[in-house]
């Protein structure tokens, strides 16, 4: 046991490359062993977090850390570990990049070569995990870098017809606000005494002593890193092209996982480490949050591309998640840990089914489908379960994240303005509103009505049983988040107590 | 009294032949390879080689042999320290690593071999000496000999006008900074009446100069540095020369070269003229951000390979330079982190760029082209030609976890603590733009079909020069205090 404490969590997050790696080896025309390996690869990781579940202790603050000198001439160390606010996210990771694998079973788009897919897959997953372990900023900056090259060849090898574009759109873009991300990391490291990168030390009283103006100044810095990874309005113009040209498994990837890096690094990083200049940012960046619910929203309505309105619909869900961090309270940091986890799973829920159902018809334009509750009464009655937990539905798991962020928005902070935040509340319940109106608009397109006479007379195969082995998983969690929020808010209520008493000080 | 009696007694200077013993060594090789070019017959000419690669081995051994040593000889003009036997061993490699990318290369093209070995080993001479060069005297030789053989070497393939073309405008730009470079030498000799840097450092101190004068002479010394590091706005011949030249040589320039001019730079602007930090600071902050800015806007639109290595190089001199714009604004401690900066990013700089280049020629000289519109679809014809351009590209644009990453980190790191921030800002923005033109390869190499299906066969030589610095590259990304702790070691110095 000792040694899952200790280490379990580095072999968790370095599984998957050293699965890339043997990949690599691997001949590309073995292609059952390309796919038993990366499901051992992305299923041991999974396992490892479940065994990490038992001794993890939910007031327990950090835990399984390791740290040890990494590059001391700059004193960047490998410092790991965990608490409430990275485990579900770090289990997420786990859970859907293993599902992804199960999918690839049974479906990889063209140009098909597994090999490099799943090799990039796992590349991605070190990444992504990695970034919600790291307590080192280098380190995180490192994991955080390491997801771009992969994601930029899954888009642009896999994807639709404009993935070229979208591709390097989604680099260049995450690159610029990454470097200065790094700019952030560094002046945090000079200004702080003892000079160090280390998250936990920055966060403690009296390392860090710097003066209000530079404290914006780095707070922004920071800022564009993570507001253009999660996307905030107005730096959200990359992510609808990203996932509308993405392949299925990489649209889930950016949605389920990538996106929560961005609001991660708010939590973990930004808030903590300099909470006046948070506490100075809070209303714009609330008011950015209302503006993606209510953009987001409108943008839903206009689309036509099933695939396009979903990665719409993921600006307002993060302007949910942002709104709830915005009011630095306990219940609106809850709700935003909780609103990742729930649109991780729904919307990779949904990004899954709009690739299962292109796949049958070859077109993903709502109003060319029609009827499909009739000729694929499976897949019309998971998408209709899956959109009614996106728009919010009680006892879904999309219902928890959205109200509460509402409620937080209600009483935010001693500081922040009340009068504004229920402005942004009341705006952001009238988003809840409109998300209910272009999801069930769509449905009523996609699913009801009668069948087009294009697809009259054609027979579909539903749900395949590789399908829902891949989807299971996530349908199950969408209920039981539902019902039992207690899940998430049990693992997260405490770090994030922890986390507005750090502020507070 | 008359004027002999009044002039002392001449001493000639004590030479220390250890500390000499990779020069010596290399003078030995140089002439061995001239005395095969001109005895053996042509048949037997491929021995020069051989044996040059062993003469070159021979030479990185003494100089490994250096190692901790300090060793000050020939009246204090050359010192052997941390620093100068980091970057004999870095110019070897280099070197080594042009002789494998050469050997390919010179078979099939009309080059006569005894010259191009003579004059490559010559322009290395000279990059070893200015390594360890400490005198303006040693200074100035050492670069004039780095530059002759290569304004020959540049205009080797005879019968191309481009390479003629290359090696005249080569010249031309070289002899005229070059002269410029000597005014402003002999400027400062007339200032401070002393040749040594460290002789003029103290001289500078005790008997500030006029503003004016100090202005002109760094201004002058700075132009002869900035041809051969290709800075704005002496970077003109920079792509042209790189076209026209034998790629090895390119390769060559780009890397040994430029590294050798910065090599020289930094000895004189540390040594020399630190005091003076407040006068040329400006200017080599405005120099630094022109360079890559530069070369990273002209580069975005580059159609041929070569190209936009040559203005990519552009803009990575603008990243090396930039640390050097936070030298003298505070403690001692600050302009060893610069100085560190800088000679980490050559460092890494060095790897990456050799195998960018070596993969345009692996792929050049098996008839794919040197155009990027070349490389489409190369990942499906030679997965691992691809991947190693692709590794050795993103490095270049900085991609974690990449050895470029680092060199960018330790740049970064030394703007910031010398409250750069704006520095630090423009060199962000050129990171993210030099990003698209770097990933233009991959994308034709990834995502177009390719046109022809035959794979590419790669000569041993060629792809251990490949592999060796592919190893190096990752490597280094994941342990970047590996050169962190040379490149302090060397500071030390």
């Amino acid at each position: 046991m000792d040694w899952l404490m200790e280490w379990g969590v580095t072999w968790a997050v370095f599984l998957p490359i050293v699965g890339a790696a043997i990949l690599v080896l691997l001949p590309r025309s073995s292609e059952m062993g390309i796919k038993v390996v990366s499901l051992v690869f992305t299923g041991a990781p999974l396992l490892l977090g479940i065994m990490l579940l038992g001794p993890y202790r939910a007031s327990g603050g950090i835990q399984f850390e390791k740290n040890i000198p990494w590059i001391p001439s700059i004193n960047a160390n490998y410092h790991i570990g965990v608490d409430g606010i990275s485990m579900p996210l770090l289990l997420l990771t786990f859970l859907v990049t293993f599902l992804c694998m199960i999918y690839a079973l049974w479906h990889l788009p063209e140009p098909h070569n597994p090999k490099v897919f799943l090799a990039l897959c796992l590349l991605l997953e070190t990444g992504m995990a990695g970034t919600f372990v790291a307590l080192d900023l280098v380190l995180f900056f490192i994991f955080w870098e390491l997801v771009l090259v992969p994601m930029y060849f899954l888009i642009g090898l896999w994807g639709g017809p404009k993935r070229e574009y979208a591709a390097i759109k989604f680099f260049l873009y995450t690159l610029f606000g990454s470097v200065f991300m790094l700019l952030g990391f560094l002046a945090l490291y000079f200004q702080s005494e003892p000079n160090t990168f280390d998250m936990i030390q920055l966060q403690s009283g009296g390392v860090l002593d710097i003066s209000r103006g530079l404290a914006n100044l780095i707070f922004f810095g920071l800022f564009l890193g993570f507001a253009i990874k999660v996307p905030m309005w107005p730096f959200h113009t990359w992510l609808p092209d990203a996932h509308t040209e993405a392949p299925t498994i990489g649209s889930v990837l950016l949605a389920a996982i990538l996106l929560k890096m961005g609001t991660y690094g708010f939590l973990r990083i930004s808030i903590p480490i300099l909470p006046d200049a948070a506490m100075t940012f809070a209303p714009l960046i609330g008011a950015l949050a209302v503006i993606a619910i209510i953009y987001g929203a409108l943008n839903c309505l206009a689309q036509v591309d099933l695939k396009r309105m979903i990665a719409f619909s993921s600006v307002g869900h993060m302007g949910f998640v942002m709104l709830g961090i915005a009011t630095m309270t306990d219940i609106g940091f809850n709700a935003a840990i909780y609103g990742m986890i729930s649109h991780g799973v729904i919307t990779g829920m949904l990004f899954f089914l709009a690739g299962s159902i292109h796949e049958r018809y070859h077109t993903r334009d709502i109003p060319e489908l029609g009827g499909m509750i009739h000729q694929l009464p499976m897949l019309g009655g998971l998408l209709a379960y899956s959109a009614i937990a996106s728009l919010g539905l009680p006892g879904l798991a999309g219902f928890w994240g959205e109200v509460m962020a509402l409620l937080a928005a209600y009483s935010p902070i001693e500081g922040l303005n009340t009068g504004t935040f229920r402005v942004f509340m009341v705006a952001g319940g009238v988003g809840t509103i409109l998300t209910a109106g272009y999801f069930l608009w769509m449905l009523q397109r996609v699913n009801l009505g009668t069948v087009p006479a294009k697809w009259e007379g054609k027979v579909f195969e539903d749900v395949h049983p590789l399908e829902m082995a891949s989807w299971a998983p996530l349908l199950v969690l969408i209920l039981l988040l539902g019902v039992m929020p207690s899940i998430v808010f049990g693992v997260t209520n405490d770090s994030v107590l922890r986390l507005i008493e750090a502020i507070g000080r | 009294m008359t004027l002999v009696q009044g002039a002392r007694e001449f001493v000639a200077p004590g030479v220390d032949l250890v500390a000499l013993a990779p020069e010596l060594i290399l003078v030995a090789v140089i002439s061995g390879v001239l005395l095969i070019d001109l005895m053996l017959p042509q048949d037997k000419k491929g021995l020069m080689m051989p044996v040059s690669a062993l003469g070159l081995l021979a030479a990185l051994g003494a100089t490994l042999f250096l190692v901790g040593d300090v060793r000050i000889t020939l009246s204090g003009m050359f010192v052997v320290d941390s620093f100068a036997v980091l970057f004999k061993v870095i110019f070897l490699l280099a070197a080594l690593l042009t002789l494998a990318l050469s050997h390919d290369y010179l078979k099939d093209d009309e080059i006569h071999h005894g010259e191009y070995y003579f004059l490559l080993l010559c322009s290395l001479l000279g990059m070893m000496t200015i390594a360890s060069s400490r005198d303006l005297v040693a200074i100035f030789v050492s670069l004039e000999l780095i530059s002759l053989p290569s304004f020959v070497l540049v205009g080797l393939r005879k019968r191309d006008l481009k390479s003629n073309e290359a090696a005249l405008k080569f010249f031309l730009f070289g002899v005229l900074s070059t002269a410029i470079m000597l005014f402003g030498m002999s400027l400062v000799y007339g200032v401070t009446g002393q040749t040594s840097l460290v002789g003029i450092a103290s001289s500078l101190t005790q008997f500030p100069p006029l503003r004016e004068v100090a202005i002109l002479s760094i201004l002058f010394i700075l132009v002869g540095f900035g041809f051969k590091i290709s800075a704005f706005p002496f970077q003109w011949w920079v792509p042209d020369t790189y076209e026209g030249a034998p790629v090895p040589i390119a390769a060559f320039l780009s890397v040994a070269s430029k590294t050798a001019g910065f090599v020289g730079l930094l000895q004189i602007l540390f040594i020399g003229f630190l005091g003076l930090a407040d006068i040329w600071r400006p200017f080599l902050a405005a120099v630094a951000v022109l360079t890559m800015t530069f070369g990273n806007l002209v580069a975005i639109q580059q159609k041929h390979i070569i190209r936009l290595l040559a203005y990519s190089s552009i803009g990575q001199a603008g990243y090396i330079l930039i640390p050097l714009a936070v030298v003298g604004v505070g403690t001692p401690e600050l302009n060893a982190i610069a100085f560190q900066a800088s000679i980490v990013y050559l460092l890494i700089y060095a790897f990456m760029e050799t195998g960018a280049f070596a993969c345009a020629i692996a792929y050049g000289r098996r008839g794919g082209g040197y155009f990027v519109s070349d490389y489409a679809g190369l990942s499906a014809r030679s997965p691992g030609l691809a991947i190693a351009m692709t590794m050795f590209l993103f490095s270049l644009a900085g991609i974690p976890p990449l050895a470029g990453w680092a060199a960018k980190f330790f740049v970064f790191r030394a703007l910031i603590d010398g409250g750069a921030y704006w520095l630090a800002a423009i060199m962000a923005i050129n990171t993210v733009i030099a990003l698209f033109y770097y990933a233009a390869v991959p994308r034709q190499m990834v995502f177009a079909a390719p046109t022809e299906t035959r794979r590419i066969e790669i000569p041993w030589m060629l792809s251990s020069a490949i592999a060796l610095s592919a190893i190096v590259v990752v490597l280094i990304g994941i342990l970047p205090d590996i050169f962190g702790a040379l490149a302090r070691a060397a500071a030390g110095g």
